[in-house]
């Protein structure tokens, strides 16, 4: 078990870190040694930041205060969960390969993996720490030492589980891989910091779903670092459904480096949290790499969910296209912000970023900052983004047609959404999905008129 | 044909900065550096009323407790404020009576600028030409100001804010710090307490003003910093057309330029404010040059008003403007057109901000960003829509060029909405000349650069148009001279 510096952060409630100080609790496998040292100096560099408030530019938008509010359970006791109780499946079908993570643990009981391609691995953090996979402790090293922010240097100091896939080169996993991550709440919120990572070989395709529920209605708060290194040519597919309580705190980083005509193809559904964060960082360092990041949400009540993008197109020939479209209703708060990079010398580069939100009530808020940094000269790089209401023409059109108000808005809302989602890679996702956005207008309150 | 022609041969001629050249003047200066006894002999030399003082005295101490920002794109050593004189002044011209007791050196100045001070040389030009009523300000005091007898028949003060603070304190005291308080950011901060001079607009209601008004600001003296006031009220149902302009010497040190200009109009009212700034940009290593560092700001109070804000900013070695409007009364609109054009080591990060409080409320943002050389641009700007705001509608246009692949262009935008109703739309985009534009141009004869300038001129053409028709032509000038050497 590690031991961890002291604490001196500027936290508004010290006591709400008195269980991270005691350091990752369960130690349910032998840690290699070169992982207390480095848990040890992330704790240095989380307590020395606290956690990011409203001056820091890119939490401008985003408050955490709530969360020093809380007193947290850093290291819940593996809960009690029936297979049974476990959600139906994104793809509305029985489990072709599952992993299930509760409170951030893996739980091989309650998971079903199949015999996977040769070479390839899908297993918890903890074993492959525990078996010295060379592959996942070379990546560890190199990412966690990076200073990227407070909450994932909380993440770095913690280091004890998550899911790792690791698919070797020249091989194609066909069977789409779900991750369906559980939290169940507690007497005490429980709070959990997975470490996922994808390795993704040479040529290699693979596709990952990421489904996060909350099986309670209290709150919980998870803190998601996911790293994704794929090499030249690779195809990484991810798609996340972020559906957690609606009192829970999400927030999650998924840091991707792209090889040479390495592609990257992601796309984030959210619904659920009270507070959630969903932030990507891609770096296209091999010349023609591309990535596409996608996203749609249905906020309502009192949610506030923020997407983040930070493209850095490293090098000649690289693309990236992104489209986030969102509809906020009760005094929900979304928030986009999308930064562009292009290095200099890095030309013949595209890259493309569009942010619509519908605001169906009076009193949501939605923030945008889509920033495009461009150091380059041969590039075509863009940015939209839009706010308002339904368009009135398109919905005098339905109603002059004869179709009620109600089923008009829902007909222009899923439509809105569709765009965002038809471009989900995997045609199995796509109806569930829409299914989602038919149920969550169905189940919002009606305006009165 | 002509505008053409002329733009041609300029290219030509000027390898360097036109307005380069200083002027030999005696003047007054009070002592380098920043303390409470500058600001009150600011003031004591102004003849200021106890309010005043006390006013500056107060932005004074409130700049003792801020920091200098840091969040803007550009990079520049430390300013040493106490390495600045806050006061320099032509010792002549303390108090011209008339445009005869102005040091004829001095017209020499404008008269090089180009710049007709004095009346009969506009009435004197050609015929059906416009007329513009010019205020000038002299590093840190205001020379002249023209056609002041013809405006005051129509009701319209136009004066150097010192004046005006001797003959109509009251309206002085009433607007202004009430659209850039004292308190607003640190260079405003210390605009406010140091503030030597500016030009102060009054249109009385239901008045359109007969004729352009224009001031000429030009920093002359070394290691001064000019920091000018500027307020212009347009009363219910007024119309002005405002035009600046600006140039400096040549010298390696850089200077300093912190402006205010706060802009207020009533129902009904409209203001058009336009400015071209040619500061000195420093040389092509970015040795010297001006730090522009201005707060413009304007508030739409009354229903049915308007403010527009034109600008083509070529000059200065940074420029951080952020030139906005506050449209509080009810369908109120906001307009923003610029052009910023940054060569060799240049900086610019400028932008703007349309704050809708009132119900459809209006604003159109237009911006064209060019950057060769090594030079830096950003856009940055912030568009929110209150709760009240009802019906609010915002269209932004952001477009940047890059010229050569050791630039930058950067597009940092905050979007904010909390109405249903309200509508926003943001697009940017940046990309090169294209191959295919140069290559039509070249084939058909047209050396390089001309064919830049061209194409340039082009994509600004929405900006320059909205421009008067006097500072269009020079604009376009500019434009083609600020972007020399940055071909081939």
């Amino acid at each position: 078990m590690a031991t961890l510096v002291p604490i001196d952060g500027p936290a508004a409630n010290p006591d709400w870190l008195s269980g991270w100080r005691a350091g990752p609790g369960n130690g349910t496998a032998a840690a290699p040694d070169w992982l207390p040292p480095v848990r040890a100096e992330a704790a240095g560099r989380f307590a020395a930041r606290g956690l990011p408030n409203r001056r820091i530019e890119d939490w401008r938008y985003t408050n955490l205060a709530q969360l020093t509010g809380l007193e947290l359970d850093w290291a819940p006791a593996p809960a009690e969960v029936a297979k049974e109780s476990l959600p139906a499946l994104v793809f509305g079908r029985e489990a072709d390969c599952r992993l299930v993570l509760v409170n951030g643990q893996v739980r091989p009981a309650l998971s079903a993996v199949p015999a996977l391609p040769e070479g390839t691995i899908l297993t918890s953090l903890a074993e492959a720490l525990a078996t010295g996979h060379p592959g996942v402790a070379d990546l560890l090293r190199e990412r966690v030492t990076v200073d990227d922010g407070a909450l994932k240097a909380l993440n770095d100091s913690w280091l004890e589980d998550g899911y790792v896939l690791i698919v070797p080169e020249d091989v194609t996993v066909d069977l789409p891989i779900e991750i369906l991550s559980v939290g169940t709440g507690g007497a005490l919120p429980p709070a959990y910091q997975p470490r996922n990572l994808i390795i993704a070989g040479a040529r290699s395709r693979v596709t990952v779903v990421e489904h996060h529920v909350g099986l309670c209605i209290g709150g919980y708060f998870a803190n998601v670092v996911t790293d994704v290194a794929a090499g030249p040519e690779a195809i990484v597919r991810h798609c996340k459904v972020q559906d957690e309580s609606k009192e829970a705190i999400h927030v999650a980083l998924l840091d991707a480096t792209l090889g040479r005509d390495a592609m990257f193809d992601s796309f984030c559904f959210t619904l659920g949290g009270r507070i959630s964060r969903n932030e990507l960082r891609v770096s296209l360092d091999g010349p023609g790499a591309h990535c596409r990041l996608n996203g749609a949400y249905l906020v309502g009540g009192h949610q506030h969910c923020d997407h983040t993008t930070a493209v850095d197109h490293a090098a000649p020939e690289t693309h990236s296209d992104q489209l986030y479209k969102g509809v906020l209703d009760g005094r929900a708060r979304a928030v986009f912000q999308g930064k562009v990079v292009v290095r200099q010398d890095a030309q013949q580069v595209e890259g493309h970023q569009m942010s619509r939100a519908l605001l169906l009530s009076e009193t949501s808020e939605v923030n945008t900052k889509p920033e495009l940094f461009i150091h380059a000269d041969d590039v075509q790089c863009s940015h939209g983004a839009t706010a308002g209401d339904l368009d009135a023409e398109a919905l005098f059109y339905l109603r002059s047609r004869g179709v009620p108000e109600g089923q008009a808005r829902q007909l222009l809302v899923e439509a809105f959404l569709n765009e965002a989602i038809d471009a989900v890679a995997l045609a199995g996702m796509r109806l569930p999905l829409e299914q989602n956005v038919a149920r969550w207008m169905g189940e919002r309150p009606q305006p009165t008129p | 044909m002509a505008a053409t022609a002329q733009t041609v041969a300029q290219v030509r001629d000027l390898g360097k900065y036109k307005h380069g050249w200083e002027t030999e003047i005696e003047m007054e200066t009070a002592p380098k550096g920043l303390n409470e006894d500058i600001v009150r002999f600011i003031s004591a030399r102004k003849d200021e009323p106890d309010w005043m003082l006390d006013w500056r005295l107060k932005a004074y101490r409130h700049w003792l407790t801020m920091e200098e920002p840091t969040w803007a794109m550009v990079d520049y050593p430390a300013i040493d404020f106490q390495d600045i004189y806050y006061y320099a002044a032509p010792k002549s011209t303390a108090g011209p009576k008339s445009l005869d007791e102005v040091d004829p050196e001095l017209l020499r100045t404008y008269e090089k600028l180009g710049i007709p001070l004095k009346e009969q040389e506009v009435l004197a030009g050609v015929q059906g030409a416009p007329r513009v009523a010019v205020d000038a300000v002299f590093d840190s005091v205001s020379v002249a100001t023209t056609f002041k007898k013809e405006l005051e028949s129509h009701g319209v003060i136009f004066c150097s804010i010192s004046e005006a603070l001797q003959n109509h304190p009251e309206l002085v005291r009433k607007y202004l710090g009430t659209v850039v308080p004292y308190t607003d950011n640190f260079y405003a901060t210390l605009n406010s307490a140091v503030f030597s001079d500016g030009s102060f607009v009054y249109i009385p209601p239901g008045v359109h003003c007969p004729m352009e008004l224009s001031t000429y600001f030009r920093i002359n003296a070394k290691d001064t910093g000019q920091f000018e006031r500027t307020l212009i009220i347009a009363d219910e149902g007024s119309y002005v057309s405002y035009l600046e302009g600006c140039t400096a010497p040549m010298r390696d040190e850089n200077q300093l330029h912190a402006a205010v200009v706060e802009l207020v109009t009533l129902k009904d009212a409209e203001i058009k404010y336009s400015t071209v700034q040619n500061w000195y940009p420093g040389d092509e290593n970015g040795k010297g040059g001006i730090y522009n560092f201005v707060t413009k700001r304007g508030a739409c109070r009354g229903d049915d008003s308007k403010i527009r804000w034109t600008q083509v900013e070529t000059g200065s070695a940074i420029t951080w403007k952020y030139p906005s409007c506050i449209l509080q009364g009810d369908n109120s609109v906001g307009e923003f057109y610029s052009v910023a054009i940054t060569n060799n080591a240049q900086q610019a990060d400028t932008g703007t901000k349309m704050i809708h409080l009132g119900r459809n409320t209006r604003s159109r943002i237009i911006s064209k960003g060019i950057s060769a050389g090594r030079a830096r641009n950003t856009y940055r700007g912030l568009v929110r829509m209150g709760p009240k705001a009802a019906e609010g509608r915002n269209f932004t246009q952001c477009d940047s060029l890059l010229i050569g692949d050791r630039c930058g262009a950067h597009t940092v935008p905050y979007i904010e909405s909390r109405n249903r109703t309200a509508k926003v739309e943001h697009e940017a985009t940046t990309s090169r000349i294209g191959e295919d534009q140069l290559f039509y141009c070249r084939q058909r004869g047209i050396g390089e650069e001309d064919a830049v300038a061209l194409i340039v001129n082009g994509f600004c053409k929405e900006v320059l148009q909205e421009l008067p028709m006097e500072f269009a032509v020079e604009a376009q000038k500019l434009v083609s001279i600020s972007l020399e050497g940055s071909v081939g």
